[in-house]
């Protein structure tokens, strides 16, 4: 057992550095989240690509550096202590693009990778529903065949119709992804398929929904006889839950929230209480830190197993419950701190109202110490309805 | 970077594991809280045979020169057995590796010394080093397994091994992971079990989740230990101790809750892990003492 590493991931590790370094903004760019944040956010992911720092694990013919796990969340580790501006792009590259990878045909690989990696197009999820929520598979989005007779250019495909909401980035974003009941007669998480639509396709409606912080997070989408073509659908008709579970794997698990991003804010903590006079929070910022610690050494153990062969199975589900809550605990430990300025708008108020979304999203905290229950300790099903 | 057990490691904790399995170790703890101690001392001779007595004496003073990780490997063994007597104090602190058994206060934070009454070696840490300590009064335990005892200090007999208090702090932190891990597996075959309203509480959410955040607690302090088992800095041996200790906590009071009455009683194994739990919270250093130690560290190096 060791913590070290090797001659060539340190190195990879300075190089990081010193990049990120000489080329952060040293302010921060504006919310993603407006117009004029989404445009700086991408030239900043052009920025990255150009340096070959967008998708770093990808492979070189993508625009990466088919850097190992290991270097991977080095480079996050590095990225967030740079103080470096949120990816708006991380919807693709980190929860669409492992698919693609699995998935995806050669043309779809070619096709759709190196926009992504350059943030020139930026994707958004569309998973939920109005009546699908944490019960996901309940959903009544439809995929309805076209025959490449009757279809758009005599190409097969499907006509996408129905409602998505919470879809992240929507507002802005160009293309989106998500599931869609191809077989009317299924239920549950059988007869579902992936799709691959633009944004801008005849038939969709993006309407922006006003998050907590009064920006457009989320959005949204609505689909009224969209046509597709199958070229643009991701694994096989009918496969789409197995499909897209590899994704919520990823999203619960490592890529979504690495380490480092916890344990530089947690240093941020620690600097602005050490300039506070008030000690009354000094517990609370001992355990954020002890917290973002375990966070951190929790990951190279999910590493060293994923390297080693492993998957990540349920323990995504872990994972995302201990990171969703220390994200809030840091930052009401911050305004604590902050004591009578806390409630004036900051990094850490922006960052306070975005750890309030974690324990829902990905997968609600509820659904997570289900699976970890049923899954992990091997407890009873519940009976469903 | 492999941040995972190796083979040989994992078969020592497994082979100790086996062999606490197979020895009774409850059986073992009720009679030593009862001043019973000759199964206890058996079942000291054993473990001292399989070396974990002497993991951090060096080969050439007949140890095994094993490292911390080693260390916490069989204190989670000895956690989860509820095993009794001063092995905090014997393997960690001072390092006697001879079979015998060894005690020591070290004021202010360990104040008594466990097992006085039939340690062969009976000390006294302060400033100066090791002394010899007189026994004294015994005080009564929340933990009627830990008997520990008021010392005098005498004259000075040994210097002390400046990583001495970090190793015990480390061994407590391992062995509350331990015992934290026995409560949880021991609650899930519980509401596996037991049925109320026509079902297994198991599989209600109100258990679940409690459960589950058990898990969760468990498996982030785990590497903690971990990580200070490779590096016993101060800052880490804290870390590690506050978490599992913290950790530990949690699933005692969620495994008294999910058991219900019978697990409130004497009589049933639980309860020498719930009393056992939150004495070692406290013992080697308070989780408010640690977290002191940490903050200074943190706000020093700034």
């Amino acid at each position: 057992m060791n913590l070290d590493f090797t001659e060539a991931e340190l190195a990879f590790r300075d190089e990081a550095r010193a990049w990120l370094a000489a080329n952060v903004p040293a302010e921060p760019l504006p919310s993603m989240d407006t117009a004029e944040g989404f445009v700086a956010h991408q030239a900043w992911e052009r920025r990255l690509a150009d340096a070959r720092w967008s998708v770093v694990s990808w492979p070189e013919e993508y625009g990466g550096r088919g850097a190992s796990l290991v270097e991977w969340v080095i480079f996050e580790e590095e990225y967030y202590r740079a103080g470096a501006p949120g990816r708006v792009s991380q919807n693709g590259i980190f929860l669409l693009a492992p698919i693609i990878f699995d998935h995806g045909t050669p043309e779809q690989q070619r096709r759709f990778l190196p926009s992504m990696g350059t943030g020139e197009r930026i994707w958004a999820q569309a998973w939920s529903e109005p009546e699908a929520g944490s019960d996901l598979a309940s959903l009544r989005s439809t995929a309805t065949r076209v025959d490449p007779s009757t279809g758009s250019g005599q190409v097969g495909g499907w006509r996408l119709n129905g409602q998505k909401t919470w879809s992240s980035r929507a507002s802005y974003a160009h293309w989106g992804f998500g599931l869609f009941r191809s077989d009317p007669e299924s239920t549950r998480h059988h007869g579902l398929t992936y799709f691959l639509f633009p944004l801008d396709a005849s038939g969709v409606t993006v309407r922006p929904i006003a998050q907590l912080d009064g920006e457009a997070g989320f959005a949204e989408i609505f689909l009224d006889d969209v046509f597709v073509p199958d070229t643009d659908v991701l694994g096989a008709p009918g496969d789409g839950w197995r499909v897209a579970m590899s994704t919520a794997g990823n999203e619960r698990g490592l890529s979504l929230r690495s380490p480092g991003r916890f344990c530089a804010a947690a240093d941020r903590l620690v600097g602005l209480y050490a300039g506070s006079s008030d000690p009354r929070s000094a517990d609370d910022v001992v355990d954020a830190w002890i917290a973002a610690q375990a966070y951190r050494l929790y990951t190279w153990g999910t590493v060293t197993r994923l390297a080693g062969g492993g998957d990540m199975g349920a323990a995504g589900s872990v994972n995302k419950v201990f990171w969703s809550e220390l994200d809030i605990a840091l930052h009401e430990t911050a305004l604590d701190v902050l004591g009578p300025e806390a409630e004036v708008e900051s990094s850490w108020t922006d960052g306070y109202l975005f750890s309030l979304s974690g324990p829902i999203y990905a997968g609600t905290n509820e659904i997570q110490r289900n699976i970890v229950a049923e899954r992990i300790l091997g407890l009873p099903k519940e009976v469903r309805g | 970077m492999k941040f995972e057990l190796t083979d040989e490691q994992r078969d020592f904790a497994a082979s100790l594991d086996a062999l606490l399995a197979s020895s009774d170790s409850v059986a073992v703890a009720r009679a030593w809280a009862a001043g019973d101690h000759a199964p206890g001392l058996k079942l000291w001779a054993r473990l001292a045979d399989q070396g974990v007595q002497a993991l951090l004496v060096p080969e050439h003073r007949d140890g095994l020169g094993a490292t911390p990780v080693e260390l916490v490997l069989a204190f989670e063994a000895l956690g989860r057995h509820c095993v009794p007597g001063p092995w905090v104090e014997t393997a960690a602190y001072l390092r006697v590796g001879d079979g015998s058994v060894a005690t020591v206060a070290a004021p202010p934070l360990t104040p008594y010394a466990l097992d006085a009454d039939i340690a062969d070696t009976v000390l006294v840490a302060t400033p100066d080093g090791l002394r010899s300590g007189t026994v004294g009064e015994p005080v009564t335990s929340i933990d009627p397994a830990r008997r520990l005892f008021v010392v005098t200090p005498g004259e000075v007999s040994a210097e002390l091994a400046e990583d001495a208090f970090d190793l015990a702090a480390l061994a407590t932190a391992a062995q509350l992971l331990g015992a934290g891990e026995r409560v949880l597996a021991d609650s899930v075959t519980y509401v596996k079990q037991r049925t109320q309203f026509g079902r297994p509480i198991g599989s209600y959410q109100a258990i679940k989740h409690q459960l589950a955040d058990v898990r969760i607690a468990l498996d982030f302090a785990r590497p903690l230990v971990w990580g200070a088992a490779l590096d016993p800095t101060a800052r880490d041996v804290s870390a590690a101790k506050v978490a599992a200790g913290d950790a530990a906590y949690l699933a005692a009071r969620v495994a008294l809750q999910v058991h219900g009455a019978i697990g409130y009683t004497a009589e049933y194994d639980l309860s020498l892990w719930l009393v056992k739990i939150r004495a070692l919270q406290s013992a080697w250093g308070t989780n408010a003492w640690h977290r002191a130690r940490i903050l200074e560290s943190l706000v020093s190096k700034r």
